[in-house]
Parts: C-alpha cells; sequence; structure tokens
C-alpha cells in the first residue's frame, strides 16, 4: 500500500471509528476533551504504523486498544487522575472475561456509550452553537475545517468553540451517563435539536450564495439514523428521520438550473427522489406506530409526507395538512408554525382565511425582521389582487433576507406585482 | 455521495443456493451495522438469472431473451446503496461485508444531483436566528 493510499484508507477508517472510540473513553475517563486526545493519539499511532503493517483485520478493535494502553501510561504518569486508573483497571478486566459473561455485564455497550456520548455533547449547559460544533466533531467525524466551512465561520472560530465547549463540560461536571428509558425522551430532546439544526443549515442556508448545501444535510441525516438506531422506541426520533427524509428528497428538485429556489408547489415531482420519501414514509410509519401523542416532529413529518404523497401539486390535502398544523400549533405555540398554519389555511380554505391568520402575526416580536412573515403576507396579498400591498410585503422580505438566492426570488415577485 | 455496492453472481447463486443459516447470520449483522451508522439505504438480494430475462433493442424491435444467462460473473446476484463521506469510506464499508471464496464486489458512485456547496465566499455571520431550525416553512 502506498503511504497515500494508506493515509486515505485510514481515515475512512477513523470516519467509521472515531464516534465509537470517542465514547467508549468517556465512558472511562469521564472526560470527552481528554478521551478526544487519547482517540487522536492512536489515530497518529495508526497513521505511523499502518502504511507500513497495513490496515489490521479490526481496526476499530487496533485504535481502541492503543487508545487505552495511552490512557494507562497517561494516567501512571498522572497522580492526579489516580482514581480513573482504578476504573480503567476495572474496564480491561471487563475485556478479559468470556464473551457469554461479558454479555450479560454489559448489554449493548457500544451503543450505550454513543447514547451517553451525544447526551453529553448536546447538553443544555452548552451554548446552541458549541453543541452543533461538538456533535458534528465528535459523533459526526467533520474536522474543525469542514465544520467551518459548512457554518461560514472561521476555522479558529469553530476550534476555539470546541475547546471552549470540553472545557465547560468539564467545570460544569456534566457526568457521563446513559439516560434511562424514562428520561430518554427528555435528554433526546436537545439532541434531536442540533441534528435538526444541522440539517436545516444545510437545506436552507440562512446565508451566503447557496441555498442548499447538500453534504450537511448528509450529515444531519447520519446522525439522525445513528440516533433512532440508538433509541429505536423514541416516536420523535423516528418524526426526526422521517422529516429529514422526506424534506431531503425534494433537494434536486428545488433548486433551478440557474441556482435559483423552486417552491414547493412548482416542483417538478419526477426529480424528487423517491428512495428518500420511502425511507421517509417508512420512519413515519414507525413513530407513528409508537405510543403516545405524536409529537412536534413527527407532526411536522406527517406534513411533509402530505406533500409527499400528492402525485401532483393540485392533489395536495391541504384540508389534512390544516389539521395537522392545528396539532402542531398546539404543541409548539410557536409563531413559525402559526405562519405555516397560514399558508395552509390560505391554501385549504383561500387567501382571505390564510391572510386572517398571517395578518395576527404582524406585532409578534418573534418574527420581527424574519423575512418569511412578509414573504407569505405577500404571496396572500397577491392572489386576494391587492398587488401595490403585496408588492411592498416582497420589497420587505427582501430586506430581511440575507440569503442571495432567496432575495432575487422576492424581487422579481416583487417586479411582478408592480407590472401588475 | 451515493454508493452502488454490486454483488457479482456465483455457481451457487445462480444454482439458486440459499445461503445457510451461519451465512445469513452473519449478513444480517453486517446489515444492522451499516444500518446503526446511518450508512446503507438500500439492499436487495435478486433471484438467479434463470428467473431473468433480457430485452434487446435493435431499431424498432424487440426481443425478448430468457434467462438463465451465460456469463455467471458478469452477472448481479444482488446490491445495496449506501451514502457515505467518500470513496474510501466505501471501500472500507466493503471490506468488512462477510464475504470470502473468490467473491468479488463492485463498488460505482451514484450520479446525484449535488455539487451546489462548493463555491461560497467565507464570510461571518451573525448567529442565526433559533427560530429557523423550527421553520418548515412554504418550501
Amino acid at each position: 500500500m502506498t503511504a497515500p493510499e494508506a493515509t486515505r484508507a485510514i481515515e475512512a477508517v477513523w470516519r467509521i471509528e472515531s464516534a465509537r472510540l470517542v465514547a467508549g473513553l468517556t465512558r472511562m475517563v469521564r472526560d470527552v476533551g481528554l478521551a478526544e486526545d487519547l482517540a487522536q493519539d492512536a489515530l497518529v499511532a495508526a497513521l505511523e504504523r499502518w502504511p507500513e503493517s497495513g490496515v489490521p483485520d479490526n481496526p476499530g478493535a487496533w485504535l481502541m486498544a492503543t487508545a487505552k494502553h495511552r490512557a494507562i501510561d497517561l494516567m501512571r504518569r498522572n497522580a492526579r487522575l489516580e482514581r480513573k486508573q482504578e476504573e480503567i483497571g476495572r474496564e480491561l478486566e471487563v475485556e478479559q472475561m468470556d464473551a457469554p459473561d461479558l454479555a450479560a455485564a454489559i448489554d449493548n455497550p457500544v451503543g450505550d456509550d454513543l447514547l451517553g456520548l451525544v447526551v453529553m455533547t448536546c447538553h443544555p449547559v452548552l451554548s446552541t452553537e458549541a453543541r452543533v460544533a461538538l456533535t458534528l466533531r465528535l459523533l459526526g467525524g467533520l474536522t474543525t475545517q469542514e465544520i467551518a466551512r459548512a457554518f461560514l465561520v472561521p476555522e479558529p472560530t469553530v476550534a476555539q468553540r470546541i475547546v471552549r465547549a470540553k472545557r465547560t463540560l468539564r467545570e460544569a461536571r456534566v457526568p457521563f451517563e446513559i439516560p434511562g428509558a424514562g428520561e430518554l425522551a427528555e435528554r433526546l430532546s436537545s439532541v434531536l435539536e442540533v441534528v435538526y439544526l444541522v440539517f436545516n443549515e444545510g437545506y436552507s442556508a440562512t446565508a451566503g450564495d447557496d441555498w442548499v448545501r447538500p453534504a450537511l444535510c448528509e450529515d444531519a441525516m447520519r446522525l439522525g439514523r445513528v440516533l433512532a438506531g440508538l433509541a429505536p422506541g423514541e416516536p420523535e426520533v423516528h418524526g426526526l428521520v422521517a422529516l429529514m427524509e422526506i424534506q431531503a428528497s425534494r433537494t434536486g428538485a428545488r433548486v433551478g438550473p440557474g441556482g435559483e429556489p423552486i417552491l414547493l408547489l412548482d416542483q417538478d415531482r419526477a426529480r424528487w427522489d423517491h428512495l428518500l420519501i420511502r425511507r421517509g414514509l417508512a420512519a413515519l410509519d414507525r413513530a407513528e406506530a409508537l405510543s403516545g401523542a405524536l409529537g412536534p416532529y413527527t407532526l411536522q413529518a406527517a406534513i411533509a409526507a402530505c406533500h409527499a404523497r400528492a402525485r401532483t401539486a393540485e392533489e395536495t390535502d391541504w384540508t389534512r395538512i390544516v389539521a395537522l398544523y392545528d396539532g402542531l400549533a398546539a404543541v409548539t405555540r410557536s409563531p413559525v408554525v402559526e405562519l405555516n398554519r397560514a399558508v395552509a389555511v390560505g391554501m385549504a380554505f383561500g387567501p382571505a382565511a390564510g391572510l386572517e391568520i398571517a395578518d395576527e402575526l404582524t406585532d409578534e416580536p418573534a418574527l420581527e425582521g424574519y423575512h418569511l412573515l412578509p414573504s407569505v403576507r405577500g404571496d396572500l396579498l397577491e392572489k386576494l389582487g391587492r398587488l401595490d400591498e403585496a408588492r411592498a410585503e416582497f420589497e420587505r422580505a427582501v430586506s430581511l433576507t440575507r440569503n442571495s438566492r432567496e432575495r432575487k426570488l422576492l424581487l422579481e415577485r416583487a417586479a411582478a406585482c408592480a407590472r401588475g | 455521495m451515493r454508493f452502488m455496492v454490486i454483488v457479482k453472481a456465483s455457481e451457487e447463486s445462480e444454482a439458486g443456493a440459499m445461503p445457510s443459516e451461519q451465512e445469513l447470520a452473519e449478513m444480517g449483522r453486517y446489515n444492522e451495522e451499516l444500518v446503526k451508522a446511518g450508512v446503507m439505504l438500500a439492499g436487495e438480494g435478486l433471484h438467479p438469472s434463470s428467473k431473468g430475462v433480457r430485452v434487446r433493442f435493435s431499431g424498432k424491435e424487440r426481443t425478448v431473451i430468457d434467462g438463465p444467462f451465460a456469463e455467471t460473473k458478469e452477472l448481479i446476484a444482488g446490491f445495496w446503496l449506501i451514502q457515505a463521506k467518500s470513496r474510501d469510506e466505501a471501500i472500507e464499508w466493503v471490506k468488512r461485508a462477510p464475504f470470502d471464496g473468490g467473491t468479488e464486489i463492485e463498488i460505482r458512485q451514484v450520479f446525484e444531483e449535488d455539487d451546489f456547496g462548493d463555491e461560497f465566499t467565507p464570510e461571518l455571520r451573525e448567529q442565526e436566528a433559533r427560530i429557523r431550525a423550527q421553520a418548515e416553512a412554504n418550501q
């Protein structure tokens, strides 16, 4: 194997193994920063050794064994961590047990470790940006450079966020703990929020010249699918996966040849990704089959599914969408949901009914500066033939959006109203 | 990136031999690993080519040719569709599949409508509104 080939193979192994490695090490040393350092040391060792020796048969186990040895060396040298050495000692004893004993001692340790890691990286003690950066880095296996590029921030900023996040977790003494079944939903809600935030940043970029960044969507979907494997009994995890799969199914259809956005009802449905739709609908079935009232992600997925099931825009079941938005509005009490409900009501019962709801939102402080409010009002006013008012709303939306593609679309709509 | 991982036919698969219980269990574990890693999008096994047909096109003429087909090694016995970050990652996943006995697996990248995300100017931006995360919006 040539050196560049080996390096690429090692990077691929790292992408696959790093999250499990860091998770297992965090369980041992109880410090996510130290765990990542140990994992990185093991990676460096692999980069030194594998080009000559070849990639071992079980590269994940090799990396873990190497990292554990480093951990023990470190602890021997470091009296401050004396007590933790005992924990690692116990860890190694466990490993020497026979397979059936081991299975009895630890039920699915790998999966549980990952779950412990993800609730830690999404811990409420961290700011949202810190959670996003740390989760993408440790669970998604992204480099600092990749995260910086995805979020259009300088690399040192991301590096600093990660360093600070690890310090915050240490100082706040956030424990590595695997949530029990009873508290899982609550602990996961912060995790799901982070995953969906990443997805949305990829799906409708808030800034920059591109409307969609598919790589970021894929990272989020992969995290979501991993979570669904870790917590298969939690309906909202499947709900979020369903929502992301169905939304992502439209990626190819929602951008025109010049990079301009194409709105849902104008999209060529033949270009939707039917594999993702099928996966999304299956995930939605799983979410709905689990007991309990439908949560916000499942409700949103159910709305997205209404669109996915309609073969043409005219076939869309808007009455059902309104009912689902009613449910969603009751759960979230979010003005953004209310705005979406206005759109659905406009489609189901006419633009005047939709505008009535949208008009009530104009004094809503949370929506101040939110470009979709004037954009929706513009659309409804245009349909009612109130073109001057519609144009003013579209122009207002132009002044509020930070996405250049979206700005162009809104300018065109304003111009169309001006022409009459 | 999406990849199609193509499992070539063998004399056994073409003869319609079913995998042993152990082989099925190993494959089940491998598939579970792919699913839990969020990598597997789809995967299917195919009946032998004796149950397949080919349709040949020549001008306006369509000729239907019944299987089985001779060139066993060029035939397909099954496939996975996987989502990976790179071709190397796809290779690394395929290396872990429980095959033996000279089986050859082919990895082919699937065309996708991506390539949007490459050209943007790095710029600082203020903290994004949390509101964005909730917005399903009218898109």
